[in-house]
């Protein structure tokens, strides 16, 4: 059984499911220190003043907003304090959307609820969400930071992602794409067909990380005092020939085919 | 998954170069995070108002460290490490720290939302303009997302290429197995619920019930409350301290955003290099080099500064594609007068008549 990070409770009417909280992601990657390269010694950070290369102590370093003028607002930590939201252990439901009302730019973290203590009142929230068909929005406040997030079901569980705030996505309205002359009708049909010859279900199971084994079997080979290649890859060019090789490609996925 | 914290402070953060390959078409394209902080960041300074910077410094010797003098280390017993290049990170997998190969379209539906971690937009490289538009408006009126995995600062990535409006976006997916499923947390088996506390909430939930989401409800409201904080502060003017020298405005970070349009319109105005027609005779004009920009720049001007200096050797033509604090940090050492008034217009001006 894993650990729970969080315990609230789910708010929504009268209707009170207590619940705990799970991370849902494992983070696989292998982890590397900083080192100084000379002495291998770990590598810290600190606060320097600029003009005379001095530390400061972390207790003496305050904070400030900056305005647009370059005038510095200085906050205390009572102020500091204060723009953190209140405690409480509520999530509270706002909202019950159609599935893609909330956009999936937006989520940023799943997380699992699982029952605390009985799990009648979990198991008949589940249900009700699952008839409705719907997502719940939501917000809690977890290690004193807010959190908005979409509570939906995975497997018959709740799971709850939490989400990004509106002004962390950039859309793609707020970018012009490139543009240029007409493109080729010919091209366009091939690149059509070509895309089609490898359309596929999408089977997330087929992909691994295949390279964190690699690294591992690099770590390796340098603590036995091999050597390993260090030749940078090559480069590949633009396709300056777009038709040429589109003809090539429908050729090459036919043969395969 | 949180920012790696084992990353060597060089490069900007999420970036990458490469190509993008279907087929036998290959797309050189450079990826661009398409997710910011959000609200102001605070500055950290000391008890005389001074704006600090973030140095790094050995542990045993106690010297600050240039971007250069820092590299990774696997931890194989205490305190004894095997040292790992850059290099050697990419040459391992050749092949997928350059090029993510669409071997597989699918149906942009088809993903379960799970599955995305981050996006980055793709602006096209040398050359690589038509090609991009090819690929976006054939992925886009086929409703189609590409399916690949590569390398990027030494992780392997699922990756699914999508296509909105012209642009190519790249939203990272997590691995299979670096999801749980609710065994491996070991939720309990549910019993069958009781209909009369469904039906409950049931009617609970239909009050809640709306179509659209409340854009209100996604405001960062801690960055609301510190603006307002603000406002109160300079009123009253208590806590105040006007304008010390080397202080940057605290606006989020959108450097990299300001970087991507440059790009964009770099990529549209060379579109007549190799291969394509020129619409006039113009030459086009001297195409970025994004990447060694990029790697030339030090994350965070603050967190490295004698690299910084180094950059001074940065190309005029790379001038436009630095953030205003490089530019600043530039005008600074230059000595350049009324330096913080000036727009990053204007400090490019000034800097390139005075280098």
């Amino acid at each position: 059984m894993a650990r729970a990070m969080w315990k609230g409770v789910i708010r929504f009417g009268d209707q009170r499911v207590p619940v705990k909280l799970y991370a849902a992601t494992e983070d696989r990657t292998v982890r590397f220190r900083l080192l100084h390269r000379k002495d291998q010694a770990p590598v810290t950070q600190a606060m320097v003043n600029p003009n005379d290369d001095r530390v400061v102590a972390y207790e003496d370093v305050r904070r400030a907003y900056v305005t647009s003028d370059r005038d510095l607002v200085v906050l205390d930590d009572d102020e500091l304090a204060s723009l953190e939201p209140e405690a409480s252990r509520d999530i509270e439901i706002l909202q019950l959307l159609p599935p893609a009302a909330i956009d999936h730019r937006w989520y940023q973290r799943p997380y699992y609820l699982g029952p605390d203590g009985s799990d009648a009142g979990y198991a008949a929230f589940a249900r009700a969400l699952a008839d409705s068909g719907r997502e719940a929005l939501v917000r809690w406040v977890m290690r004193k930071k807010e959190y908005l997030g979409a509570l939906r079901l995975e497997a018959g569980y709740l799971m709850l992602m939490s989400l990004r705030y509106a002004d962390e996505v950039v859309s793609a309205e707020e970018l012009d794409a490139p543009s240029g002359p007409k493109l080729n009708d010919k091209e366009l049909d091939m690149a059509r067909q070509l895309v089609e010859m490898l359309t596929d279900e999408f089977d997330p199971e087929q992909y691994s990380d295949q390279y964190r084994a690699r690294v591992e079997e690099l770590i390796e080979t340098k603590a036995r005092g091999g050597t390993v290649r260090r030749k940078p890859p090559a480069r590949r060019p633009a396709t300056a020939d777009l038709t040429a090789a589109l003809e090539a490609s429908l050729k090459q996925e036919r043969k395969r085919a | 998954m949180p920012e790696r914290n084992d990353e060597p402070p060089r490069g900007a953060r999420g970036f990458w170069s490469g190509t993008i390959s279907f087929g036998l078409v290959s797309v050189p394209v450079s990826l661009f995070t398409a997710t910011r902080t959000s609200g102001p960041s605070l500055r950290m300074i000391d008890p005389d108002g001074t704006p600090l910077r973030r140095v790094y410094f050995c542990s045993s010797e106690q010297v600050p460290l240039e971007a250069d003098d820092i590299v990774r280390g696997y931890e194989i017993e205490k305190e004894r490490f095997v040292l790992i290049e850059d290099e050697e990170l990419e040459a391992i997998a050749p092949e997928k720290s350059q090029e993510i190969a669409l071997e597989r379209f699918v149906d942009v539906d088809a993903i379960d939302p799970i599955y995305f971690e981050r996006a980055y937009f793709l602006a096209p490289g040398r050359g690589g303009a038509r090609p991009y538009r090819l690929l976006a408006e054939v992925m886009e009126r086929c409703g189609r997302a590409g399916i690949a995995t590569f390398v990027m600062r030494g992780k392997e990535y699922l990756v699914a290429i999508i296509s909105e409006r012209g642009l190519l976006r790249a939203e990272t997916l997590r691995f299979h197995d670096e999801l749980r499923r609710p065994k491996d947390v070991g939720l309990p088996a549910l019993e069958e619920p009781d209909d009369g506390r469904v039906k409950k909430m049931k009617r609970a939930l239909e009050k809640l019930e709306a179509d659209t989401l409340d854009r209100e409800a996604l405001r960062d409201s801690r960055a609301a409350r510190l603006e307002a904080l603000v406002e109160r502060k300079l009123a009253s003017g208590s806590g105040v301290i006007s304008a010390p020298e080397d202080a940057e405005p605290s606006e989020r970070e959108s450097a990299e955003i300001i970087d991507l349009m440059q790009v964009l319109k770099q990529s549209l105005a060379e579109r007549g290099s190799r291969g394509e027609k020129r619409s006039n005779g113009e030459k086009p004009p001297s195409a970025e080099k994004p990447r060694s920009a990029e790697k030339k720049r030090p994350k965070k001007a603050a967190k490295a500064p004698r690299a910084a200096r180094r950059s001074d050797a940065r190309r005029e033509d790379d001038l436009a594609a630095a953030p205003k604090s490089e530019l600043y940090e530039r005008a600074k050492r230059l000595d350049i007068p009324g330096r913080s008034g000036m727009s990053k217009e204007q400090l490019i001006d000034a800097i390139r008549s005075a280098s």
